[in-house]
């Protein structure tokens, strides 16, 4: 055994321990509740109106959306205290042509307050590659690639007369989570201490989020559509995901 | 080894319980029906379902039409599949067997899980062309289907997992490992002639690095130079990647007697055809495998012997067993 042998054998519990440490405690409550989430679709500050509505890209470009659909997995509550709670099996499919999917509830949730929000925007890698599932992922909900294992995490669909594509069509499948061309992205965002979530066994908090579907063609990169008008994963899904994680989403405000 | 099999108490007297067995030359495999708790009814089900040509949008091809037992659940004959209105696929149909062992599906390795690979051949506009929403309708409203679900899983639900789950515990237990090399390797009284053995040594060096024993084949990705640019994308259709245009995934040998046509577009018809490729055919394509940049020399002798070796893998017992047949 050579001296760096020795070495690691000493090192791996030091190793172990202290990443046992991590303020990622898990949080701890007699009692449990419940929360909702509202996701406000929006198109640069203007609601989305499916089809009807012609709306502009940061390059200024008319386009209209007719299908605009995500998930929204992997929930996961902070307290100020640094532990912390990820709601287990928590995926959701928003769609803008269902009402009922804009207003989401968490249930079976540890009281208490809560001072961060983060989720993934998509599904994680493993339920990508995992046998068949059910409720948000069953792929009866069009948002599995049957032939390409793996979610489309965001789904946009609609036209611009800039569009080379058939129908002048926009076709924006974003999706994949194999590097180089992985698009799992992860949005938080920081709750006002003085106005935390507050989870009660009394108290079922409302949190409401603005969501830009104007979002995916700005932020880092803007998109022409005459250039970029469809994408089903890779190079130019990333470009889009990068754009989205930047301002898909915005925490407008919490009824306590 | 391990097998699962029934808890007995659905069990009828004098029927055959489907169990999952792995052949003793054989490593773990990747799928182990941990989620999806293998059941006769299940079996029954699943097997139902994949004989079923009503769930494609013409009502005329089911999965055993391109998957056909006495093929190896290869397509006999067919260079590519054919689909529902007579369209014709860009691939040919492969082999159904040892597919626990399989990490991904289809000649692009596009697909993940032995559970969701039904959903491509469903949905492809040129296999059954149809969507999981109007199977589960019709599966809803269909007898004896509602029955059978609540058999299979005790539930009066018919969706999507369900459906797939059963498909799996057909698919999953078509285990192909008593051909004649199995008998050999594992000291079951059988023995290679001398043609055989000479054939078996040829293979052990000019194939088996891609073919590897005991699955007969690496799970990679390889060029074999049919053409000097390929007109199918293969893996790069997956990938995106450049150094994977026109490669496809090494299939497994075993049965191959019976599953020609062979390579993904079904373009040999014979053995002897696919052989003079190695030894003669093989161009130099832009990503071919290192392996076969110069071909694999073979004499005519040498060819009869690898050519009796992979008969030594064809599994009767398998492909004439009638549990795995349509009842």
């Amino acid at each position: 055994m050579k001296l760096s042998q020795y070495l690691l054998a000493l090192l791996c519990p030091i190793i172990m321990l202290s990443s046992c440490k991590k303020n990622d405690d898990a949080v701890t409550a007699d009692t449990k509740s419940s929360f909702t989430i509202e996701f406000e679709h929006q198109v640069n500050g203007a609601a989305l109106s499916l089809n009807t509505t012609r709306y502009k890209n940061a390059k200024g470009e008319d386009f209209s959306i007719s299908t605009f659909k995500y998930y929204v997995s992997n929930i996961k509550l902070t307290k100020a205290d640094g532990t912390s709670y990820l709601i287990p099996e928590s995926y959701f499919l928003i769609d803008e042509s269902k009402s009922t999917s804009k207003t989401i509830t968490l249930t079976d949730v540890p009281t208490g307050d809560y001072t961060r929000i983060e989720y993934t925007i998509g599904v994680d890698y493993a339920r990508n590659f995992a046998g068949a599932q059910t409720g948000a992922l069953d792929p009866i909900n069009g948002m599995f690639w049957t032939w390409n294992s793996g979610y489309i995490f965001v789904k946009l669909e609609g036209t611009s007369p800039l569009s080379t594509a058939t129908g002048k069509a926009l076709t924006f499948h974003i999706g994949g989570v194999l590097d180089p061309n992985n698009t799992i992205r992860t949005f938080s965002a920081e709750i006002n201490a003085a106005n935390p979530l507050r989870v009660r066994t009394d108290a079922k908090p409302n949190m409401h989020f603005i969501v830009n579907a104007a979002s995916l063609f700005t932020g880092v990169t803007d998109i022409s559509f005459a250039t970029l008008n469809f994408t089903m994963g890779g190079a130019n899904s990333v470009v889009v995901a990068d754009n989205y994680a930047k301002g898909l989403f915005r925490l407008d405000h919490i009824h306590n | 080894m391990y097998a699962c099999s029934k808890n007995d108490d659905d069990a009828i007297a004098g029927e055959t319980l489907v169990k999952f067995t792995i052949p003793s030359n054989f490593p773990a495999p990747a799928y182990n029906f941990e989620d999806n708790i293998l059941t006769n009814a299940g079996f029954t089900l699943g097997k139902k379902l994949f004989y079923d040509a009503r769930l494609s949008a013409d009502k005329s091809v089911s999965c055993g039409s391109c998957h056909q037992q006495f093929a190896a659940f290869a397509n006999l004959d067919h260079k590519v599949s054919h689909g529902v209105n007579n369209c014709q696929g860009k691939r040919n149909a492969p082999p159904l067997f040892n597919l626990v062992w399989q990490k991904a599906f289809f000649w692009d390795g596009g697909v993940k899980n032995i559970e969701t690979s039904p959903l491509n051949a469903i949905t492809d506009t040129c296999e059954m062309g149809t969507d999981i929403a109007t199977i589960i309708a019709f599966l809803k409203n269909t007898a004896p289907y509602p029955e059978l679900f609540r058999k299979a899983f005790g539930t009066a639900e018919i969706n999507s997992q369900l459906l797939l789950k059963s498909i799996t515990q057909f698919t999953a237990v078509l285990v192909s490992g008593n051909s004649k090399y199995d008998k050999v390797i594992r000291n079951e009284g059988a023995a290679f002639t001398a043609t055989e053995l000479a054939g078996y040594n040829l293979f052990k060096e000019k194939c088996s690095s891609c073919h590897t024993e005991p699955l007969f084949t690496d799970f990679s990705y390889r060029s074999n130079g049919l053409d000097l640019v390929s007109n199918d994308e293969g893996r790069a259709n997956i990938t995106g990647l450049s150094a994977d245009l026109g490669t496809f995934r090494v299939p497994t040998l075993r049965n191959i007697e019976y599953t020609f046509p062979y390579m993904h577009d079904g373009r040999f018809y014979s053995l002897d055809e696919v052989l003079e490729h190695y030894n003669s055919g093989v161009k130099q394509a832009k990503n071919l495998d290192e392996k076969l940049k110069g071909g694999i020399a073979l004499s005519a002798a040498e060819k009869e012997q690898i050519k009796a070796f992979l008969k030594t893998l064809t599994d009767n017992e398998f492909i004439k067993n009638t549990f795995y047949s349509e009842s």
